[in-house]
């Protein structure tokens, strides 16, 4: 597992993105899953910056990201407000455009993009969120 | 990310290069908006040059879609969509929501 600490701020996104994309790429991943698993770990970023630290200007984000045989394993840990993707409503996404929400959705591409998706909130105040792709 | 918007006689065509994610997606829905603010309520984004996009360049098209087609025969369409976009768009149930040409002058005729 390669680990690094980022400051939770949106402008970090590319550079998560980018370290995820090298370690799914050189285990093997192809283009399209390169591109998911980016998409997913994007998704999960975005909403531990907004959610999670919504009123705090100096939080960091934990990822560690690592291959194991045909499998990467994606760690996101914050230290903010626990928030579990689980209990989000999934989006309709069959109502039409003036009652489409776009809240959940972000969730809704992780769980759909990875195989498994897994959040716990510990007693220490962390927040660890786990992600799991298989190759195919 | 870069925008660029091209004006055509009967719509505007805004062209996104590079990636959007949550800390570009505002220039984005910024744009689109500017677009509505100047009166052009159809509007052809054009996404032939864009690597990446995120859920809240979703979200950005949503909003654009819903203040358009509050006018009359207003309507964001979507041309040139890269494959690795089209599929998120798809799973997030979007393709309903936006007509989708493969050539961005085709889009422009739409209107």
């Amino acid at each position: 597992m390669q680990s690094v600490r980022y400051a939770a701020k949106f402008e970090f996104l590319d550079e998560i993105r980018e370290f995820v994309g090298d370690i799914a790429r050189r285990g093997g991943f192809g283009d399209k899953d390169v591109y998911n698993i980016q998409l997913a770990t994007d998704e999960a970023a975005s909403n531990i910056i907004e959610h999670a630290y919504e009123d705090t200007a100096d939080g960091v984000l934990d990822l560690s990201c690592g291959m194991d045989r045909n499998t990467i394993t994606i760690i996101l840990i914050d230290y903010g407000i626990s928030f579990d993707p689980s209990v989000v409503p999934l989006p309709d996404l069959k109502a039409d455009l003036s009652e489409r929400k776009i809240g959940g959705l972000g969730i809704f591409l992780m769980r759909k993009l990875m195989d498994e998706v897994h959040y716990e909130p510990r007693k220490d105040k962390s927040n660890v969120l786990t992600m799991i792709k298989h190759k195919r | 990310m870069e925008i660029t918007v091209q004006e055509f006689k009967h719509c505007d065509m805004i062209t996104i290069k590079g990636r959007v994610d949550s800390s570009t997606a505002p220039q984005l829905a910024q744009a689109l908006e500017s677009a509505n603010d100047g009166g052009k309520y159809k509007l052809v984004v054009n996404m032939a040059d864009l690597e990446y996009m995120s859920s809240a360049g979703f979200r950005a098209l949503l909003a654009a879609q819903r203040n358009c087609k509050r006018y009359n025969r207003g309507e964001v369409v979507l041309a040139n969509v890269p494959e690795r976009i089209r599929e998120a768009l798809e799973l997030a149930g979007f393709t309903e929501l936006f007509k989708n040409f493969d050539d961005s002058l085709l889009a422009v005729g739409h209107f």
